[in-house]
């Protein structure tokens, strides 16, 4: 075990010596006044309008959204997998080291992601290719971006698959997809997105579709590497319960903007925007009893046809004719605390 | 204590599976083996489990969806199983189903009118036929729709909308029963507790009694008066709320219950979590004797080779039943009791008027 930790760390070093990404103090990614839109028939429909943020080495952030709250658009946005058209990006800037990943070249992107910025996708099924071996797969990793020799990397592959916890790993490598459970599928996803090493890893619901008790062991695996390798975490989901228990810092997404950003325990504590509130009141609590949920009324915004002013302003008890013109900015309330509402200060201390 | 309405006693449903080319049966896959409780009278029964412990199955037994391989259910003194043709349609009216996905389970070439009202064209003497129009739109009416989009497809509706389309066709007949298989799961974290919500008040108001399946801890534990904990067929444990979440004896619960995240991040490191090694074992080939002996950190040698019953065993202020042989009460999580505490009360702006309010194509989790 010592060894292949000594070894990845030498090859580490030795790969952040002749790299051109290095981080400037701790900074690895920040994503500014991202905009994404889709350009289909029917209209456009804007994903994602004015998205920033920042994501340091060894941090978990969470960006914690519902359906359509543009959550998924902007990792995608981020990783470079957008279907573009219909996708576009009409402004913005995603800098990985300062470098600018929209703007690079495809061919120098292509290799950024694997050995910089990589993903774990929900559904580990339809991510796996079902025709190959999961060893192949992984040790696919290696060839192509180590230009590793066939048993060289089915070795590597291996031990990844051991280091995921795969039971019998040397026998297992030659398996199909269909023939491990969901547990087993997203591990091997796992062990595929830290193959090369990244600095940044996005985990888009990894465990929205495991069991409760798999869900337990998945995250308890990605917050160990991510302690391991120092990693920069970015966690999407929908889920308050996994966000509680793992993020650092959490980014509230609605209809395409943050709404509200703020250190998890605060956060939490004392939430700043109306829709962060509501989605506090209106999930049931394992640890609470006799207690009424809060329910918020109404549904998500149509992406084509965004409310003017505050996007929330229809489902929101807080709103006042201010809300209906003007679109409130993220802008910071107290120290540290940032939130998108004209009524931010009642929220935050009502 | 109310009376029962429903008891199931040992219910086994077993699937053949067919193999080798003369297609004869090489295996059962136990989706239920053995199962026994009782629903009473305006109570709400959880039943919570993970993926292929034989919730749903037992929910379609229950409604009679599939025959048992062995068992029966009495329903309100009446022996389910031995009904024939029309005994048997006048018993269903008195229990009813919604299902978890509420896109394939709406027909989509249908209008919501012709979903709701098509129970009252199975069992017409429900309401006259002059009637039927009035009776859909006021159970539209009921789960908090507009009466007048009456003559909308599905497709015009977003997912927490049509979940309500299916609970409006699932009280259509006045049941006594409605087993709800996962009924929130599939929805957005704030269209659920609107979905919740008008559970709870359909059940005050229309006295009905709920099979309420769902592997949702929090969300059972919140709409629950009694609580079942399945595991790979059989049930594992089964009590009062209170017992189940407070006091609960059989391991597999407890490690369930660790394993749930609570939006608390102050109680982060503070949980203690019990995490189980591997996945659920095939229901087509269980472990013999206890059949979560496999995962269990309390196994010993007894373990795999007898079966525990689901007997009534203490747990410190009682007892209640649970299936094991080594069953001990361990507090797993801390209940803060809201009772009597005011709360927020709920805001439900807008939730019928929704014409700026039209779903980002559905309003169900990203999947």
């Amino acid at each position: 075990m010592t060894t292949t930790t000594d070894s990845r760390a030498a090859e580490r070093a030795q790969r952040t010596a002749d790299s051109r990404y290095i981080p400037q103090a701790g900074l690895l990614l920040e994503v500014d006044d991202l905009h994404v839109e889709f350009r289909t028939a029917d209209g456009v429909a804007k994903a994602i309008n004015g998205v920033s943020f920042n994501l340091n080495q060894g941090e978990t952030l969470a960006i914690l959204g519902e359906s359509g709250s543009g959550k998924s658009v902007t990792a995608q946005a981020i990783m470079g997998i957008l279907d573009m058209p219909p996708a576009v990006i009409p402004k913005g800037q995603i800098r990985y080291c300062g470098q600018d990943l929209l703007t690079m070249p495809d061919d120098q992107r292509r290799r950024t992601r694997g050995p910089e910025v990589s993903m774990v996708f929900q559904d580990a099924l339809s991510s796996l290719n079902p025709v190959f071996p999961v060893g192949w797969q992984i040790a696919e990793m290696f060839r192509v971006h180590r230009r590793m020799n066939k048993s060289d990397a089915m070795e590597r592959a291996v031990r990844l698959m051991q280091r995921v916890q795969i039971p019998a790993a040397k026998e297992r490598v030659k398996a199909y997809p269909h023939q491990f459970s969901g547990g087993m599928r997203q591990r091997i996803m796992i062990a595929m997105a830290i193959a090369l090493d990244p600095a940044v890893l996005i985990a888009d619901e990894p465990t929205t579709a495991l069991d409760v008790t798999v869900q337990a062991q998945i995250m308890a695996l990605l917050q160990e590497l991510q302690e391991e390798r120092q990693m920069g975490l970015i966690l999407i989901t929908h889920d308050l319960g996994v966000v509680a228990d793992v993020a650092d810092k959490i980014a509230v997404m609605y209809a395409g903007r943050i709404v509200e950003r703020a250190d998890v325990y605060e956060l939490y504590r004392q939430p700043a925007h109306p829709y962060t509130k509501g989605l506090l009141e209106s999930i049931p609590r394992l640890d609470q009893k006799g207690q009424q949920l809060a329910a918020i009324g109404g549904l998500p915004p149509n992406l084509m046809r965004i409310p003017p002013g505050c996007a929330f302003h229809p489902r929101c008890k807080y709103a006042q004719d201010v809300c209906r013109e003007d679109r409130p900015p993220l802008r910071e309330v107290v120290p540290g605390r940032e939130s998108a509402c004209h009524f931010a200060e009642e929220v935050l201390h009502g | 204590m109310a009376e029962a309405i429903l008891t199931a006693k040992d219910l086994v449903k077993h699937y053949p599976i067919k193999g080798g080319v003369l297609r004869r049966t090489v295996g059962h896959v136990k989706a239920v083996d053995g199962v026994s409780f009782e629903l009473l009278k305006g109570e709400t029964l959880g039943i919570v489990g993970e993926s292929g412990c034989g919730k749903s199955t037992l929910g379609r037994l229950l409604m009679r969806l599939e025959e048992p391989t062995s068992g029966s259910v009495v329903f309100d003194g009446v022996d389910m199983y031995a009904q024939r043709g029309r005994a048997m349609r006048k018993l269903r009216r008195d229990i009813q189903i919604v299902f978890q996905d509420p896109y394939t389970s709406l027909n989509p070439r249908k209008t919501v009118g012709d979903i709701v009202g098509e129970p009252f064209d199975i069992h017409p003497d429900v309401v006259p036929r002059k009637g039927r129009r009035k009776a859909v739109q006021d159970l539209l009416d009921l789960v908090g729709l507009n009466p007048e989009h009456i003559n909308r497809y599905p497709h015009q509706f977003s997912g927490g909308q049509r979940q309500r389309i299916g609970i409006a066709r699932g009280i259509a007949l006045n049941p006594k029963v409605l087993i709800c298989d996962e009924p929130v799961s599939a929805l957005d974290v704030s269209v659920q507790a609107q979905v919740v919500n008008l559970m709870e008040k359909l059940q005050d108001e229309l006295g009905l009694s709920y099979v309420f399946i769902a592997h949702d801890l929090s969300v059972v534990r919140h709409i629950s008066d009694r609580v079942g904990v399945m595991y790979l067929g059989k049930m594992a444990e089964l009590g009062e709320e209170d017992d189940i979440y407070g006091r609960p004896t059989h391991p597999y619960t407890q490690a369930l219950l660790s394993a749930v995240p609570v939006p608390d991040p102050t109680l982060r490191d503070k949980r203690e979590q019990i995490v189980l090694k591997g996945d659920v074992p095939s229901p087509a080939n269980p472990p013999s004797g206890c059949r979560f002996h496999t995962r269990c950190f309390k196994a010993q040698e007894k373990c795999s080779v007898e079966i525990p019953l689901l007997e009534i065993r203490p747990d410190g202020a009682g007892g209640h039943l649970s299936a094991c042989h080594f069953a001990a009460p361990r507090e797993i999580i801390e209940t803060v009791d809201l009772t009597d505490t005011p709360q927020a009360t709920t805001f439900d702006s807008g939730l019928r008027d929704d014409s700026s309010l039209e779903p980002v194509g559905d309003g169900t989790q990203d999947s």
